[in-house]
C-alpha cells in the first residue's frame, strides 16, 4: 500500500487498465503532451504512444462523439473533459447517444466509455467554471454516475468504470487532486454501486460524496467535541445508488443530513431525501436536513463564495437541528 | 450554560399557569427536585420544581402573574452566571402552546424586564416559518416516536414533546413511563365479554370491548338526540332507617376514636359494591369501544369556591368504611384547598353527587365523561309511608342515577340501582 495523491492514483487506474487491455485509449484537450491540465495523464503519452493517448482540438461535442463511436466500434475510450463545466457542450452525445446505444439498439450495441473530469467548485473560479453536475447526469438512465473522495476510491472506481460495459461518469475535483491517502497496489477495485462507511457513528447520519466528505468528516469532528456521534455515509456512486447503505444508516441513526456540492434545487439531496422519507418513515426522529451551495450562481468574490459553499459549520448547525439540540 | 426554568404543563389540560408564589428566591441555591414555585393550574395549586442544580438566578414572572405553558419563568445557573435577557419571559419559541397563546391578541404576555431594542429587527440566520395554531387535539410527534410509542403501548397524549412545536419526539417517549402489563393483556380479552357478570378479580383494571354495530347505532342515534352524552335518569327512593340505624350503631362503637362514619361514606361504598354486581355501569365510552372496569375507582363530586372537582376513592369496594370516610374527608379538605395532584382528580370509573347536606329532594346530576353513570344523592327526608293498613313515618332517601345511553340502557341501569337499593334498605347486605 502506498500514500498517494488523488491524481496519482487515477494515473495509477489509467496506466494499468491500459496494460491490462489495449483497446483502452485516453482522448482529451492537454491529455497527451502537456501530461493533462491537471497532469492525471503524466507518463502516458510517453508509455503508450500518440495513438492512445490523443490530444484533441478545443471540440468537446467532437471528441465526445468519436468516443462514442469508438466504443461502438469495440474499443474503450476514456473521455477526459478539462471540466465538466466545459462538457456541457458535449452533453447530446453522452446523453442523446452514449447512454441510449445499448437501450435503442435492442442491447446490440455495448457502450464502454468513461467520461472524466473535475466536477464542481474548486477556488474562485467564479460562475461558470465552478458547477457540480451531478444532478444533470445522475438524472439519465443509461448513464452510471461515481464520484470518489479519496484517493483509494478513486482508483478503484476508475477502474471499475474502464471495465464497465455502460458509459460511466466519473467525478473527480480540481481541489481532490492533491489529496493525499493510501491506495493499494495494483488488482484494486471498488464495486460502482456501493457506498462507504468512512465513519462510524450512532446519532445522526452525514450522507456526502467527493469534495463534501471532507465537509461531513470535519463536522463529525466537531459533533463529536459536542458529545454527538455522527455516522459519515460517502455513497462514491450516485447512480446506481446504495439505498440500502444509506438506509441502513438512518434506521440506525434515526436523524440524517444530506451534504452536496450542487444547488438544492432537485439536487441530488432531494433524491436521497425522497428515498429516506419513504422507506425509513417509520425510523426517522426529524425532518432529514440539507446542506447544499446556496442557490445562487457561484460568487468570484472570496468571501460570498465561501459563503455560498457547504461548510463543516453548516452541517454541525444542521446535525444539531436532527437532534433538537438547539 | 444557564438553565431556563418553564413554565411546565402540570396538567393533561393546562395551557396557562398563574404564578402564586415563589418558593425560592433570587440567589437560592436549588437542586432538582427542589419546588420552586407553586402554580395554579386550571385544576389545582400544583408545584413547578427545579430541573437543574445550581443557585436560581433570575426570576422573571413576578407572583401573580399568568404565563403561557413554555415560556421561561426563572433561570438557574452558577453564581454569577449570566442570563439571556433577550428571552426574558417571551414565548419559548418552538413551543407549540406558546405560539397558541401568543395568537391570541387579548391575552398580554407578561412584559419581558429588560426588551432590548436591538432584538426585534435581527434576522435569525435560518428563518423557519411562524408555527400556525394547531389543532389543539392533534399530537405532533416523529415517526419514529410514534411507532416506538405504539411499541411500547405508550399513549402519544400523555407525553410532553420537547421538539419543536410542541413535537413528540424519541427522546420523550424513552423518558416516558411505560405502561403496565395491563395493557397487553386487555388486548388480548375475549371478543365478547359477559358485561352482566360480576368484575373477574383477575388483576387486571379494566377490558376494552368494541362497539357492536347495534352499540354503534345506539350511540350515535342517542347523541344526535340530546348533546353529546345522551343521558336518561332513573330515580328511585331507598327507605333508610336501616342505614341510619347501622350508621348510628356503628359510630357508637367507633367512640371517641374519631372518624365517624357519614350517610356519603356508606353510600359510596354501597355504590362501589353495587357496580362490581353490575359491571356494565362501572364503564367508559370511548368512541370506538367500550372500556369496561373491573375495578372500582369512586368520582366523589366536591364543592369548591369557583366550581367542582371530583377526586377519586379508588378501589372503593375493597375499603371499609373507615377508610372512606378518612380518605373522603381528607380529599375533599385538599379539594377545597385546591392542593390535588391530578392522578387524585382522574381516572374515576362512576361518580356520586351528593347535596343532601342541601336540603335537595331530588336532583339530576350530570354524567362526567368518559364516566357512564352518575348517581345524584338527596336528603334524607321522614315522610309517612303506607305500611298495610296504617301509615308510618320512615326516613326516605330519593336517589337519581343519570346514565349515558351509549352504555347503559334503561334496564341495565334499573337492575344496578335495585342492587344499590337493597344495600341501602339492608346495609347487611354489603357484608355478602
Amino acid at each position: 500500500m502506498a500514500t498517494l495523491t488523488y491524481r496519482d492514483a487515477l494515473n495509477q487506474a489509467l496506466r494499468e487498465e491500459m496494460q491490462r487491455d489495449p483497446n483502452v485509449f485516453l482522448m482529451g484537450e492537454e491529455v497527451g503532451v502537456y501530461q493533462g491540465a491537471y497532469k492525471v495523464s503524466r507518463g502516458l503519452l510517453e508509455e503508450f504512444g500518440a495513438q492512445r493517448i490523443v490530444d484533441t482540438p478545443i471540440a468537446e461535442l467532437g471528441f465526445a462523439g468519436i468516443g462514442v463511436g469508438a466504443a461502438m466500434g469495440g474499443l474503450r475510450p476514456v473521455i477526459e473533459f478539462m471540466t465538466w463545466n466545459f462538457a456541457v457542450l458535449a452533453l447530446d452525445q453522452i446523453v442523446n447517444s452514449a447512454a441510449k446505444m445499448l437501450y435503442m439498439s435492442g442491447g446490440q450495441i455495448n457502450m464502454p466509455i468513461v467520461f472524466r473530469g473535475p466536477n464542481g467548485a474548486a477556488l474562485q473560479l467564479s460562475s461558470q467554471h465552478s458547477q457540480a453536475w451531478e444532478s444533470w447526469l445522475a438524472h439519465i438512465p443509461g448513464l452510471k454516475v461515481v464520484a470518489p473522495a479519496t484517493p483509494a476510491d478513486a482508483k478503484g472506481l476508475l477502474k471499475s468504470a474502464i471495465r464497465d460495459n455502460n458509459p460511466v461518469i466519473v467525478l473527480e475535483g480540481e481541489m481532490l487532486y492533491n489529496l493525499k491517502g493510501e491506495v493499494p497496489d495494483g488488482e484494486h477495485i471498488v464495486p460502482i454501486g456501493r457506498a462507504d462507511l468512512k465513519r462510524e457513528g450512532k446519532d445522526v447520519t452525514l450522507v456526502c460524496h467527493s469534495k463534501t466528505l471532507t465537509v461531513a468528516l470535519k463536522a463529525a469532528e466537531q459533533l463529536a467535541e459536542q458529545n454527538v456521534s455522527a455516522e459519515v455515509l460517502d455513497l462514491r456512486s450516485l447512480r446506481p445508488l446504495d439505498e440500502a447503505a444509506i438506509l441502513e444508516s438512518v434506521k440506525k441513526t434515526n436523524r440524517a443530513v444530506v451534504v452536496e456540492e450542487g444547488w438544492p434545487h432537485a439536487g441530488i439531496g432531494a433524491q436521497i431525501v425522497d428515498l429516506i422519507q419513504r422507506d425509513a418513515f417509520d425510523d426517522l426522529d426529524a425532518p432529514v436536513q440539507r446542506i447544499t451551495q446556496a442557490d445562487v450562481p457561484m460568487p468570484y468574490n472570496k468571501l460570498l463564495e465561501r459563503a455560498a459553499k457547504a461548510s463543516p459549520e453548516k452541517v454541525v448547525a444542521a446535525a444539531r437541528r436532527v437532534l433538537y439540540l438547539d | 450554560m444557564a438553565t431556563k426554568v418553564h413554565m411546565e404543563a402540570l396538567s393533561p389540560t393546562m395551557e396557562e399557569g398563574r404564578l402564586v408564589k415563589w418558593t425560592k428566591h433570587e440567589g437560592d441555591p436549588v437542586k432538582s427536585g427542589d419546588t420552586l414555585a407553586e402554580v395554579e393550574t386550571d385544576k389545582a395549586v400544583m408545584e413547578l420544581v427545579a430541573r437543574a442544580d445550581g443557585q436560581l438566578l433570575k426570576v422573571m414572572v413576578p407572583e401573580g402573574t399568568t404565563v403561557p405553558v413554555g415560556n421561561v419563568v426563572a433561570w438557574i445557573g452558577k453564581p454569577g452566571e449570566k442570563v439571556d435577557g433577550d428571552g426574558a419571559g417571551a414565548p419559548a419559541p418552538k413551543s407549540q402552546r406558546s405560539a397558541v397563546s401568543g395568537a391570541r391578541e387579548d391575552k398580554p404576555a407578561p412584559a419581558p424586564p429588560s426588551a432590548s431594542p436591538r432584538a426585534a429587527p435581527s434576522i435569525p440566520a435560518n428563518p423557519s416559518p411562524p408555527i400556525a395554531p394547531a389543532d389543539a387535539t392533534r399530537v405532533k410527534a416523529s415517526p419514529l416516536a410514534k411507532r416506538l410509542a405504539k411499541d411500547a403501548g405508550v399513549d402519544l397524549k400523555l407525553i410532553q414533546g420537547s421538539g419543536p412545536g410542541g413535537r413528540v419526539i424519541k427522546r420523550d417517549v424513552e423518558a416516558a413511563p411505560t405502561a403496565s402489563a395491563a395493557t397487553a393483556s386487555a388486548a388480548q380479552a375475549p371478543a365478547v365479554p359477559r358485561t352482566a357478570d360480576r368484575a373477574p378479580r383477575t388483576g387486571v383494571p379494566y377490558e376494552d370491548v368494541p362497539l357492536t354495530q347495534i352499540r354503534k347505532t345506539i350511540a350515535k342515534r342517542l347523541a344526535a338526540s340530546i348533546g353529546p352524552i345522551p343521558h336518561f335518569f332513573l330515580t328511585t327512593e331507598i327507605d333508610m332507617e336501616r342505614a341510619v340505624e347501622a350508621r348510628e350503631a356503628l359510630n357508637q362503637q367507633l367512640g371517641e376514636a374519631g372518624g365517624k362514619i357519614s350517610f356519603n361514606d356508606i353510600i359510596i361504598k354501597a355504590v362501589a359494591l353495587a357496580l362490581v354486581q353490575h359491571r356494565a355501569c362501572n364503564a367508559w365510552f370511548q368512541d370506538d369501544h367500550i372500556r369496561y372496569w373491573n375495578e372500582v375507582h369512586i368520582g366523589m363530586a366536591v364543592a369548591i369556591e369557583d366550581g367542582l372537582i371530583t377526586p377519586v376513592i379508588r378501589n372503593a369496594d375493597q375499603k371499609n368504611l373507615r377508610e372512606i370516610g378518612a380518605e373522603s374527608r381528607e380529599l375533599a379538605g385538599r379539594a377545597r384547598n385546591r392542593r390535588l395532584k391530578p392522578d387524585e382528580y382522574t381516572g374515576a370509573t362512576f361518580s356520586v353527587s351528593n347535596l343532601g347536606m342541601f336540603d335537595i329532594d331530588q336532583f339530576t346530576a350530570v354524567i362526567n365523561p368518559p364516566e357512564a353513570g352518575i348517581v345524584a344523592i338527596g336528603s334524607i327526608v321522614a315522610k309517612a309511608i303506607p305500611d298495610g293498613d296504617r301509615v308510618v313515618v320512615r326516613r326516605r332517601l330519593r336517589l337519581t342515577m343519570s346514565c349515558d345511553h351509549r352504555v347503559i340502557d334503561g334496564a341495565t341501569g334499573a337492575v344496578f340501582l335495585k342492587t344499590l337499593k337493597q344495600m341501602l334498605e339492608n346495609p347487611l347486605a354489603m357484608l355478602l
